[in-house]
């Protein structure tokens, strides 16, 4: 017998009851082949030699006692840095489905024990809060029923695109068209854009199955899709190719891979689609970019200009400026000069109670070209749990109140304004997107729910895999370890991307088509909306419905 | 749904053929209003210089008349010709109905003649007059406030509303008359959410529901140009719109097609002038209408025109002869109009088309969009 004032524990000693996913794994099914252990992206279950106790009875002799017999089994780690994160990949690759982690029901002990050796905890994804959100709530409610003949979504022809880009009030476009001056560029995209995941953030196999099913997209589709870079530039056979045109390069605090960027202008057979700089991001308020040494791989440190295995964390603002108009001065101005004033220029921002001071600024500066207001439920590829949890502001009272605050000026046309965070989040991303749309955004980014619906991220809001910013992505999308991201066949990737297009037009117009509009997207048609809570009601101006 | 009906002669008519015309039409129509349009005013009893201001309305009690009066008088108005409608008691549903106004006036002297000047003064009259009627509970209803146009606007059976007020008896008459059966519906009922709407000498009416009605309304309302105001009803935005591109914009009537239903981005791209235009549709993209809607327009120099949605969901139909033409959302109120015309030649408009009948009413003009029109800007 061991005495238990012997056992030695520490105050970080959990048991697997402790942890947030328990793996069940089932002895007689088990072909000890391997393949979990092996997969596991975090080493939380391992091959180990056990003991079991038979109780023996031997009848003639009367006699009861024991036999032991040894086995393998798999069992799972304890300590923090290997605890099960839920991937489930361990169920993927069983062929006799022996084995596959459980959510415990039970409180989460880990959570306490996360801090080790005083590094607060970093993790990818968005904030751990499943359950319905506003956007889900919201209904379609003004159906045409008494004078219009229905639109037919299947027959019928839609106009589902939108606007990046400055416009200039009629009057001033009339004006400056007669005196042959400088109108702002602008583009006709699909609404829905695939938000700032950056190369170095992505695995090159999820960037290129993204450019490639975006690609298609657009020239075989006719879905004007673009797609936004993320801070760390582009690869230079990219930025010299004419798919660059899809393309929004961002710029943010890091100036990582402008360097490429810059020097490949001149070889340039097309204009990006857009310049996004990046002032802040909904997942991690006040945080710059930040991307772990795990993944700065030859290829990354090549084309952010860095040496390899360094962590690159951008910092929270960008160094030179003192404030948004400064900003918006210098910035944006250079950028729309560098790229000869063709190409939209657009800040995008965490969201905040001060985005309308910001947006006051944007309205009165002719070159900005747009606002982007990330909400709190934005997903990242790094960031402190403590940011993406707590720090932030939900997008859609958010972005109404910049919609009204444009309303009240007239200006509403003339910057349009694009929501992220947290769209589809629960796999409704046409009704959260719509639903945006008609409280005043022009369009809208999707970065976490193209990662999960064209790739597979296995991602969810109750703390599920969410291991992006080490490297280890068990589905190869946000890794740079070839050994991982080779799983990932760009092709397929490019499949889904065009699957998840359609569908999302598709649903558009199912949507569109019961509230008789079919000739512009419904941009703040407000009156179109209802939900099933009062104060949400007020507060976005929107009905109360129940 | 709504019926319209429109009519256009040399010589002036009485309003009871468009009228009839509505009669016509009645089938699936629910006949809860009238909204009735005059331009070209000839009065059988008063001989009228078509330059003096027409304030046409509704006094609903003694006391709104007489404030009306007293508002007038106060700012040197004259009245010269107070219309008096040969009524008949009982056909009216509402009751609350002092007085039907259609008074023609003398502008005070030493005011500014110039023509901006003179529109803005009218308008701003007749909003302040619906201000002042709002203020006091509604008892003050006023329709126009422009020379050659009165506007009359009811609830209840269109031929009952025209029994009721005489119309047949041939003491108004006019060049123009644009009738619109139906009270809105879908809002709460209001005369003011009747059509034909008015603003500076433009109308438009519309048959059909307007769905981006409140996108439009905000930039609309946004734009802080007084007289856009009211919008009891989704098509008055269509009026308003009509003003901006041609009064403010200062773009010709056919930049209205291209404003309100733009073509798309492949039919721009080989269209003579499909850069501007493309910019023109970004620029006015919150005035994009949608929906099924038939609008039947007249303008202060007696143009008229009829003009689709995108998708030409709703019927309209032009006839006549030089002279005399008619448009109506049927092709019965066409016939019930001008009978002896030649029906070979009526034309029911495309999604691409307006149709305009120019002052002279010698020939209609069939427009497409498709067609290159005269605009300094996309030269």
């Amino acid at each position: 017998m061991v005495s238990v004032r012997s056992v030695y524990t520490t105050p970080s000693s959990l048991t697997y009851h402790d942890l947030p996913w328990i793996i069940r794994h089932r002895e007689d099914r088990c072909t000890l082949c391997g393949r979990c252990t092996s997969v596991c992206p975090v080493q939380a279950i391992y091959l180990t030699y056990r003991r079991q106790r038979v109780p023996k009875l031997d009848i003639l002799k009367k006699k009861r006692g024991n036999e032991y017999r040894t086995f393998v089994g798999i069992r799972q780690k304890t300590t923090i840095e290997n605890k099960c994160i839920g991937c489930g990949m361990c169920a993927m690759v069983c062929p006799n489905e022996a084995i596959g982690p459980e959510p415990n029901s039970n409180e989460d002990r880990s959570l306490f024990h996360m801090h080790q050796n005083g590094e607060a905890w970093k993790r990818g994804g968005r904030r751990n809060l499943p359950g319905r959100t506003i956007l889900d709530r919201i209904v379609f409610n003004r159906i045409s029923m008494l004078t219009d003949p229905a639109l037919d979504a299947g027959r019928h022809e839609f106009s589902t695109n939108t606007i990046l880009g400055r416009v200039l009030s009629p009057e001033e476009f009339l004006r400056r068209k007669a005196a042959g001056e400088w109108i702002p560029p602008t583009r006709e995209i699909f609404p829905f854009v695939i938000g700032s995941m950056s190369f170095g953030a992505l695995s090159p196999n999820m960037w290129l199955g993204l450019l490639q099913g975006v690609a298609y997209c657009n020239e075989v589709l006719g879905i004007p899709v673009v797609m936004a870079t993320g801070e760390g530039g582009c690869p230079p056979w990219v930025l010299k190719s004419p798919f660059l045109k899809y393309i929004i390069l961002q710029i943010a605090s890091g100036y990582f891979g402008w360097d490429e960027i810059i020097r490949a202008i001149p070889e340039m057979q097309c204009d990006p689609a857009a310049i996004e700089i990046k002032y802040g991001q909904g997942a991690k308020p006040g945080d710059g970019g930040l991307l772990m040494w795990f993944k700065v791989s030859k290829l990354i440190a090549r084309l952010r200009g860095v040496p390899e295995g360094v962590d690159l964390p951008s910092p929270p603002v960008h160094q030179t400026l003192y404030s948004i108009e400064e900003s918006v001065m210098k910035m944006i101005q250079t950028m729309s000069m560098a790229f000869g004033f063709r190409v939209p220029v657009y800040p995008k921002i965490s969201g905040s109670t001060s985005a309308k001071s910001v947006l006051n600024n944007l309205v009165r500066n002719p070159y900005a070209s747009a606002l982007l207001i990330d909400g709190v439920d934005g997903g990242t590829g790094a960031a402190y749990n403590v940011s993406m949890d707590a720090t932030g502001h939900p997008i859609a009272s958010n972005l109404r109140e910049c919609y009204l605050d444009l309303v009240a000026q007239g200006r509403q046309n003339e910057i349009p304004l694009f929501a992220a965070g947290g769209i589809g989040k629960n796999g409704n991303v046409t009704q959260n997107g719509m639903a945006l749309i008609m409280l005043g955004a022009s369009g809208v980014h999707i970065g976490k729910y193209i990662m999960q619906a064209a790739a597979g991220c296995l991602g969810n809001e109750m703390g599920r895999c969410n291991v992006c910013n080490v490297g280890i992505c068990p589905k190869g999308i946000t890794s740079q370890n070839e050994k991982l991201f080779r799983r990932l066949d760009p092709d397929d990737v490019a499949q889904r991307v065009a699957d998840t297009f359609m569908a999302i037009r598709t649903e558009m117009k199912k949507i569109m088509a019961p509230l008789g509009r079919s000739q512009t997207l419904p941009i703040g048609m407000s009156d179109a909306l209802g939900i099933d809570d009062a104060a949400a009601a007020e507060r976005l101006k929107i009905k109360y419905v129940c | 749904m709504c019926r319209l009906a429109l009519k256009t002669a040399d010589t002036p008519f009485s309003p009871y053929e468009v009228l009839s015309a509505m009669e016509a039409m009645q089938e699936g129509y629910d006949g809860s209003g009238l909204g009735l349009l005059l331009r070209g005013i000839r009065f059988d009893d008063f001989n009228y210089k078509g330059d003096l201001p027409i304030l046409s309305g509704i006094a609903h009690s003694e006391a709104a008349l007489q404030r009306l009066n007293g508002f007038m008088e106060e700012r040197g108005y004259e009245l010269k010709y107070d219309h008096e409608f040969d009524m008949t008691p009982g056909l009216i549903e509402a009751e609350d109905r002092e007085k039907y106004i259609v008074r023609v006036y003398k502008e005070p002297t030493g005011v500014d003649k110039s023509e901006e000047a003179t529109e803005d003064r009218y308008m701003k009259l007749r909003l302040a007059l619906r201000e002042n009627g709002e203020e006091h509970g509604g008892d003050l209803t006023v329709f126009s406030f422009w020379p050659q146009v009165v506007i009359i606007k009811e609830v209840g059976w269109p031929l009952q509303v025209g029994d009721a007020l005489g119309l047949n008896d041939g003491r108004i008459k006019a060049r123009v008359v644009m009738a619109q059966g139906r009270q809105n519906t879908n809002y709460g009922i209001n005369l003011y959410a009747c059509h034909p709407f008015f603003i500076q000498g433009i109308s438009t009416m519309t048959n059909g529901e307007n769905t981006a009605f409140i996108p439009i309304r905000e930039w609309l309302t946004g734009k802080q140009i007084p007289g856009y105001v009211g919008y009891q009803s989704d098509s008055e935005v269509f009026t308003h719109i009509l003003h901006y591109v041609t009064k403010k914009l200062k773009l010709p009537l056919e930049a209205y097609k291209h404003v309100i239903t733009p073509l798309k981005t492949e039919e721009l791209d080989v269209h003579p002038q499909g850069e501007f235009l493309k910019g023109l549709r970004t620029v006015c993209r919150r005035l994009i209408i949608d929906g099924p809607n038939a609008v039947i327009g007249t303008l202060p120099d007696e143009t008229c025109l009829l003009t689709m949605d995108h998708k030409k969901l709703r019927p309209a139909t032009v006839g006549g002869k030089p002279g005399v033409w008619a448009m109506a959302s049927e092709i019965c109120g066409v016939d019930a109009m001008i009978p002896d015309r030649d029906r070979s030649l009526d034309f029911q408009p495309m999604r691409e088309h307006t149709v305009i009948i120019p002052p002279d009413r010698k020939e209609m003009v069939i427009w497409s969009q498709f067609d290159q029109f005269t605009l300094p800007q996309a030269a």
